[in-house]
């Protein structure tokens, strides 16, 4: 709890605090109402959603709109909360088909459209607050805004990125003259105009929210509806022409929709920052899955969550605008799931890397092993039925063969050892077990397969192939080492063949 | 502007599909006439050209000879200048169902999160149609396809994770799904290691032994005359075409790939700088 006020407080402590301030929300779902009721609740009774002034809000207030008691709050929350799971499905399709900053350029081109739009509504006498109106303008410029992206790249030489950046620019400064202009103006009050740029839930009106909610209900079906022609113009839009489906129909399409998450995104989440809410759950959703389908799921449930946190607390506390936070929350997730995602994250990825390190260091401790029993004569071990046990190996002849450090050779020995592959002596010598011989033999072979392809096949000196073979060989996969066995005619199946270099010499460090 | 021009699919649109009728005896691909330029360079000039039912037809020329682009115009992918290009005696947009495509591997991101299932199943999309789900039926196809392509073990691998080899063979399944009659095929054993290569030859000749024509454009000259039954030599026109026996030899190879600007290539090119600007 004491972390929600921190959050309201002190916007310098800014990330954590608003996470601190949204688990403790989810906390609050949980507790029973009685929990909210507060000494002062008369006092801040009958206050208004729509109220601006920056006050704390009293646990009742919170359990109010934690629990959609409120029929204004119910409509904002749920509002917000569906344009995230909208811009998480949406955003998916966006991600894959690289026009991320596209929509970036969108979103900012809606800002003239805007106060144009209050500008004409105010000059014909009406209140200029009118959100349909509003959004109608918004729609407009962001559509021209692209319509000019597309003459820069097909008129000039210019890059598309130069002309996004210069499209996004100029049009938002023409915005934001705009802005100064009305507040020049007689009548002006430029103020609801700004919520645009960082977007307040809060400030939006039940109808406005009902328009969002629908709205953004049927973005969502329609991407659902559309998710097998998105995701072929997405992998493959060439095929996907040559197969008859309209690649700039289903372009269109997806901008419509892109469109429509924005313009509807503008009073809740902001024209700066709408474009994060498209991006950031597809791009964290990528970390968890290979599969689009899981990927949309899990970016729609993290826009959505965002979504849902950014209005509550919004919804709570006067001057919090709604986009940062639905930024921040979305951030989280992104960065969680950028370190602990199952598919490419980053604990994934150095595991992955650790697991590699030690089959290699395995590998190495197994030949080094076998190849000395091969040098000191005790052709035994390079028979599979024989079980008379191999010669032993002290670790500092080991140490010595690569450069390897001490530790390095010590956990290989451990983890051998572990897997019943070694077996240690009290004399600081190692030897391989029954299984031990097995798997050495198996690497073995793989080595001097691929040293005898290297050799014969792509011309590479003898003393130099089993450092240029040490570098593939844990990679070989099942397939390959067939095709190496069908190239290398008439060895002996299941056999180890002999080292094609002089052992002795040429154990370069790997 | 796009060089890429779309056309509108009969059956993706949900109107009726005209069959094709391979039996009728027009040619599988018939070009005539075919001028294409991007942007002022023209690529391919007055090309005339009936691929014969049937068999395996390998297109071969130089880099930059428009053999790509020639597939890709057949795919109404490319614009024409001028010329026509028919299908089984149709427009290709009529009869798309008859045709198999197998772009160049390089055209995609491998990274897209997709497995190899998944990419077979694309080839079955049209025959879905619009908003609708893929049925077991159709992925019990895509799986069938990847048991002939070899890949039947990889079928739920990501597409990342497949060797260049494997990549290819997932792209040839997609096209094997749609049971074309015609399939055109872009450099499909580039990047392909030796024993991918066997393995997408034998396919190939079965396809040719169940009455299909395999257009395959390629690049490595030494096995022209091992895989195919017929060539196509061009440079940006067609220098010559035929049964592999009569046309693949050395002189004609020189006429195609000695002199990479001939006299007529360079009119060609002054003709369409002239007519454009």
């Amino acid at each position: 709890m004491i972390a929600l006020w921190g959050a309201t407080r002190s916007p310098r402590r800014g990330g954590r605090s608003c996470l601190s301030g949204a688990l403790a929300l989810i906390v609050m779902l949980v507790c029973p109402a009685p929990v909210f009721a507060s000494a002062d609740q008369e006092k801040r009774a009958g206050r208004s959603i729509n109220d601006t002034r920056l006050e704390m809000p009293t646990w009742q207030e919170i359990g109010r709109v934690v629990r959609l008691s409120d029929a204004n709050t119910r409509w904002v929350v749920g509002g917000v909360t569906m344009l995230g799971l909208a811009a998480g499905i949406v955003g998916t399709f966006l991600l894959l088909r690289k026009r991320a900053l596209t929509a970036d350029v969108l979103a900012h081109a809606t800002f003239p459209g805007v106060t144009l739009a209050f500008m004409m509504t105010v000059a014909i006498g009406a209140s200029g607050k009118s959100m349909l109106t509003l959004l109608i303008g918004a729609t407009v410029f962001g559509v021209i805004g692209m319509l000019c992206i597309l003459l820069i790249r097909n008129t000039t030489r210019l890059k598309d990125d130069a002309a996004m950046a210069i499209v996004l620019s100029v049009f938002f400064g023409l915005g934001a003259a705009m802005i100064g202009l009305i507040q020049n103006m007689p009548v002006g009050s430029a103020a609801g105009l700004q919520t645009f740029i960082f977007g307040k839930a809060a400030t939006m009106l039940a109808s406005d929210a009902m328009l969002m909610f629908w709205a953004v209900l049927g973005v969502a079906i329609m991407s659902i509806l559309l998710f097998k022609e998105l995701s072929l113009i997405c992998f493959d839009a060439q095929y996907a022409a040559a197969q008859g489906w309209p690649i700039v129909r289903l372009d269109l399409a997806l901008m419509g929709l892109v469109v429509a998450v924005t313009v509807l995104g503008l009073q809740s989440v902001g024209l700066l920052l709408v474009v994060a809410l498209l991006i950031i759950p597809p791009a964290a959703a990528r970390f968890w899955s290979d599969r689009l389908l899981t990927m949309t799921i899990l970016s729609a449930i993290t826009g959505l969550l965002s979504g849902y946190f950014g209005a509550t607390i919004s919804a709570l506390v006067g001057r919090m605008p709604t986009g940062p936070i639905i930024v921040i929350v979305a951030a989280v997730v992104f960065v969680i799931s950028m370190v602990m995602g199952t598919k490419r994250g980053v604990i994934a990825h150095a595991a992955h890397q650790a697991r590699f390190r030690a089959r290699t260091r395995r590998h190495h401790l197994l030949r080094d092993l076998f190849e000395w029993a091969e040098q000191h004569g005790d052709a035994a071990t390079t028979e599979p039925d024989d079980h008379r046990p191999t010669p032993r190996v002290s670790l500092d002849h080991l140490l010595n063969l690569r450069s390897w450090s001490s530790g390095d050779l010590r956990r290989s020995v451990r983890h051998a050892r572990r897997a019943d592959l070694v077996t240690d002596h009290l004399d600081r010598t190692i030897s391989l077990t029954d299984t031990g011989v097995m798997e050495a033999q198996r690497i073995v072979r793989n080595h001097r397969l691929w040293e005898t392809y290297l050799i014969t096949h792509a011309d590479v000196a003898a003393s130099q192939v089993d450092h240029e073979a040490d570098r593939i060989e844990h990679v070989l996969g099942r397939e390959l080492v067939m095709q190496l066995e069908s190239i290398a005619a008439g060895r002996q199946p299941y056999r180890v063949p002999p080292s094609p270099h002089d052992l002795g010499q040429s154990s370069p460090a790997n | 502007m796009s060089t890429t021009e779309v056309k509108h699919s009969t059956a993706a649109d949900g109107g009726p599909v005209v069959t094709g009728d391979p039996a009728s005896g027009a040619a599988p691909l018939s070009i005539h006439d075919l001028t294409v330029a991007y942007h002022r360079k023209p690529v391919l000039w007055d090309v005339d050209y009936d691929a014969p039912a049937g068999k395996l037809v390998g297109i071969v020329g130089p880099n930059g000879a428009g053999k790509s682009t020639l597939i890709r115009t057949a795919l109404d992918l490319v614009r024409r200048a001028s010329g026509s290009v028919n299908v089984f005696g149709r427009p290709y947009r009529r009869v798309r169902h008859l045709v198999g495509y197998v772009p160049q591997r390089e055209t995609v991101d491998w990274d897209f999160p997709i497995n190899a299932l998944d990419v077979v199943t694309m080839g079955r999309y049209r025959k879905i149609g619009w908003c609708l789900p893929v049925t077991g039926q159709h992925r019990t196809a895509a799986m069938d396809a990847l048991q002939r392509v070899g890949m039947a073990d990889y079928a739920r691998r990501q597409i990342a994770q497949l060797s260049g080899g494997q990549q290819q063979r997932v792209f040839l399944a997609r096209a094997l799904v749609q049971d074309a009659q015609l399939y055109l095929m872009d450099e499909p054993f580039s990047g392909v290691d030796a024993a991918t290569e066997r393995a997408i030859v034998q396919i190939l000749r079965d396809l040719r032994s169940a009455g299909k024509t395999v257009m395959v454009v390629h690049h490595d000259l030494q096995t022209v005359p091992e895989y195919f039954d017929h060539v196509l030599l061009l440079n940006m026109r067609v220098v010559a075409h035929g049964p592999t026996a009569e046309i693949f030899t050395p002189e004609n190879l020189h006429k195609t790939y000695g002199g990479r600007l001939t006299l007529l290539s360079q009119a060609a090119e002054a003709f369409a700088r002239g007519g454009q600007r």
